[in-house]
């Protein structure tokens, strides 16, 4: 019977540690798809003040006006020009995910699997939701 | 009939992954119209205030809409943040707490957003 133990060691390739991240060199694709994750949880933890915000925008005229102020004046201790780059934040993170989410949709629909694909969609993803980022940013900021 | 008990069971195609995955999507689809169509009434109408914001919402049909939204965002993410927490987290405990916290969080913010969207 041939013995088993005398097998030469095979290379094992774990799930890469977290001590690991900095060093690890991910493709496009990769960088889309982690932050599509990342901007899932983003929305996740901020999903109370994006209803906050729902609530006091509609509830009424008064409230409206808390809403705008939110913006100007501040909520608590928290300035306005911070609130800004939270609710930048969000878009940011809903366009992302909203695009990745449509790149998903494109290669199940149309078996765009290859590597060439993969990397050209995600970088037409980065792009668009930065470039949108920016354009909805300086509304927001500037005008 | 395929065989459910023994050696000889069906061990593959249970369907509960391609479930999810397939409402992850569906759900994902009904948010991107809600989307789309609110942006569309933001963007062409006028100056935007509370009159016309709440105006938006006030419609019988984009209340419709909204609550399919919000019930999609509620299903949607619990699959998401399931899987987030799956991934990372590998104490049975700690990972039982997270999807109690998550479940507790997204239904208590759906029912906030649909107070918001019925009181109107």
């Amino acid at each position: 019977m041939a013995d088993t133990t005398q097998r030469p060691k095979r290379p094992v390739y774990r799930n890469i540690h977290v001590t690991q991240l900095a060093s690890y060199r991910l493709p496009l694709a990769g960088w889309v798809s982690i932050l599509h994750r990342i901007s899932g949880v983003l929305m996740f933890l901020l999903l109370p003040f994006v209803i906050w915000l729902f609530d006091v925008s509609l509830t009424s005229e008064v409230s409206y006006e808390r809403f705008t102020s939110t913006f100007v004046a501040g909520l608590g201790p928290l300035p306005g020009g911070f609130m800004k780059l939270v609710v930048l934040s969000l878009i940011w993170a809903f366009l992302h995910h909203l695009i990745a989410g449509v790149r998903h949709l494109w290669m199940d629909m149309t078996h765009s699997v290859s590597l060439q694909q993969g990397r050209v969609s995600a970088l037409i993803t980065l792009g668009l939701s930065g470039l949108l980022t920016l354009v909805l940013g300086a509304r927001l900021f500037f005008f | 009939m395929s065989k459910n008990f023994g050696t000889q069971r069906l061990v593959v195609g249970a369907h509960y992954g391609f479930t999810d995955w397939l409402a992850q999507r569906v759900t994902a689809l009904l948010m991107a119209v809600f989307s789309v169509v609110l942006v569309a009434q933001l963007l062409f109408g006028g100056k935007l205030g509370y009159e016309r914001w709440s105006a938006i919402f006030s419609a019988q049909w984009m209340k419709f809409l909204a609550f399919v939204t919000i019930v999609s965002m509620l299903y949607h993410t619990w699959v998401g943040m399931r899987d987030v927490w799956m991934d990372y987290v590998k104490p049975v405990g700690i990972k039982l707490t997270l999807q109690v916290f998550t479940i507790a969080w997204l239904v208590g913010c759906a029912g906030w957003a649909v107070q918001v969207l019925w009181r109107l």
